[in-house]
């Protein structure tokens, strides 16, 4: 669990409230925990990109779960980031087929580029690097993610202009 | 292959195919309509006449699966689509659901129609966001045409549909797993029985079906158990989506019928191997958990469920990994290990422990620093393992690794030895 707290005690904008009775809406009015993984996916995209303690209190305390309940689950995904991330998150797959087909190779193009190891962000916050397990793209490999978008059939010299291009911008 | 491409890629390379009013001049929703007239036990035996089995790894029977649904039991039916795609080297669903998503949606109500379910959901990884949005936009489309809803175009039948995004999970392509983690808890696997068909969502009978499976039941609708039984061989009828990776020419989802032969799907449709055949190292033929075929295989072997069975591996979900020469089998093992032990839930200690003992051996023994008795106690792991865990992902963690040590012990025993490669 992070020990960075945010500025202020987090809450939804009216927006972001709308789109969770959407999300409760899917599921039957008495199996409320089912939004549990929509909403806290939201609250990241809402809060910065991550989730801090605060954060998960407060969708515990939304959606009247017992904060355990929110940690676990939070904890259990590796698609919520418990500390602060960049602006673009560059999560590189290196599992089998994007192995075999220079994975390698990609990551330390990006590694050179943005002069981080995995597991780092950029000094400006700009960029997180992260190797991450198969994104399921694997006829395209090799290939990344950054935030929502998959970026495939990559060569390092690709892989770096794409973050190029993000760089400037930023 | 006559008739293959006909069943699920048939419109997938057409432009706009992910909106309504492109799909429905290909025909989408004809079949649902036709099947709407008929009873829902009538759809069933059309589609256990057609032999079709799940298309997620197990290759249970179809309609099989939908007449274990209990008829007169007051408790809601659920209808769950397993589009968490996440085994290694498998990329099918995802190219059904952002190019043809109305096919999956048709699919839905009709086996949600069949099975008296009045609720389906979609559980897509939630790295496919871009996928997710295609099939909201689709559902969307749906319900304002009335093909979803209440009373579906004025013939009495009601069924809701909606789209939901896993967090990153592989555990969760496990079906007792993805229902906890829809339920909003760990996506941890239920002990079975009871089975979901019995005991599934919010604890009611639920049929859990993958996305290719879904996508199969309108042309069945269309054209009859009978035809579709015809393509493929025997026991592994229809047609299936093979995703060719690796060492290929031409890495790409194909669709063939059961039973093609290996080589002729890597030649014909892959572009065949990189450097030719004769390059040819190993090929995993359905998935990072399926035991690697040698070269020798690969001459002969057909893709069909019972053939890889007989060979010492799986069909799986159709993932061919292709690897030539160049490739070191120990640290492909060991790159599997890592993913296995990053992925097991942590339940069940055999796999828990298990999975994080062989990613330690694989990767002092990639690394040259095995020990002599390292393959041996490999081996040795990987038997506590099967067999001895809730869910299948400990035995996907310990067949590569037993697969790969049966046909390539020499090159580990290298490994140990000399502390490199041999490939090097």
């Amino acid at each position: 669990m992070s020990e960075i707290a945010p500025a202020a005690k987090p809450a939804f904008s009216q927006e972001a409230l709308k789109k969770v009775e959407t999300i409760y809406n899917r599921y039957p009015a008495d199996k409320r925990q089912s939004a549990l993984l929509p909403v806290l996916d939201l609250a990241q995209r809402e809060f910065g990109g991550w989730l801090s303690r605060a954060s998960m209190d407060y969708v515990a305390e939304l959606m009247g779960l017992a904060p355990i309940r929110v940690y676990e689950v939070a904890t259990f995904y590796t698609m919520y980031n418990l500390k602060p991330v960049g602006k673009h998150h560059v999560q590189v797959c290196t599992n089998i087929s994007c192995w075999l087909c220079g994975s390698d190779g990609i990551g330390e193009a990006v590694k050179q580029r943005l002069e981080i190891e995995y597991g780092q962000t950029t000094e400006d916050g700009n960029f997180t690097l992260s190797e991450v397990e198969c994104l399921g793209a694997c006829v395209n490999a090799p290939m990344f993610q950054i935030n929502d978008d998959y970026y495939e059939n990559l060569t390092p010299e690709t892989a770096v202009k794409i973050i190029d291009e993000l760089a400037n911008k930023a | 292959m006559s008739e293959a491409n006909l069943v699920l890629f048939k419109n997938i390379h057409i432009q706009g195919q992910n909106t309504l009013a492109v799909a429905q001049q290909q025909g989408a929703y004809k079949r649902m309509e036709k099947a709407l007239g008929m009873s829902g036990e009538e759809i069933i035996q059309e589609v256990k006449s057609a032999g079709l089995r799940g298309r997620g790894g197990a290759g249970f029977p179809a309609g099989l699966k939908w007449s274990f649904i209990p008829k007169d039991d007051p408790r809601p039916k659920y209808l769950v689509c397993n589009a968490d795609e996440g085994e290694p080297g498998t990329c099918k669903d995802r190219d059904l659901m952002r190019f043809d998503p109305h096919l999956l949606i048709e699919g839905m109500i009709i086996a949600g129609y069949a099975v008296n379910s009045k609720q389906g959901y979609i559980y897509i990884r939630g790295e496919f966001y871009r996928e997710a949005e295609v099939l909201e936009a689709a559902v969307a489309e749906a319900y304002a045409a009335n093909l979803l809803g209440k009373n579906i175009l004025g013939k009495g039948v009601d069924f809701d549909l909606a789209v939901h995004r896993g967090a990153g999970a592989y555990v969760c392509g496990e079906e007792s797993a993805l229902l906890n983690s829809l339920e909003g808890e760990k996506g941890q696997p239920r002990l079975k029985p009871p089975f979901p068909a019995n005991v599934g969502l919010y604890g009611c009978p639920t049929v859990i079906n993958n996305v290719e499976t879904l996508c199969a039941v309108p042309a069945i609708l269309e054209k009859g158990g009978a035809w579709y039984s015809k393509l493929g061989v025997e026991k592994s009828s229809g047609t299936k989506l093979f995703s060719v990776s690796g060492h290929v020419n031409k890495p790409g989802n194909y669709e063939v019928e059961l039973g093609i032969p290996l080589k002729s799907l890597i030649n014909d449709y892959a572009g065949g191997v990189r450097g030719g055949w004769e390059n040819l190292k190993g090929v995993i033929p359905g998935g990072s958990s399926t035991p690697v075929l040698i070269p020798e295989q690969c001459e002969t072997i057909l893709m069909s469920y019972e053939a890889l069975a007989g060979a010492g591996s799986m069909l799986g979900a159709g993932s061919v990994i292709v690897m030539d020469k160049s490739t070191c089998i120990v640290k492909a093992i060991a790159r599997l290990s890592k993913f296995y032990r990053h992925e097991s839930c942590g339940q069940c200690t055999p796999c828990r422990e298990g999975t994080g003992w062989l990613a330690q051996i694989m990767d002092r023994i990639e690394t040259g620093q095995g020990r002599e008795g390292d393959i041996d106690l490999l081996l040795s792991v990987c038997s506590n393992i099967q067999g001895k865990t809730i869910c299948a992902l400990g035995d996907a963690a310990a067949m590569p690794v037993v697969g790969a040590i049966r046909h390539f012990r020499d090159e580990f025993e290298y490994h140990v030895k000399h502390g490199r490669c041999m490939v090097d």
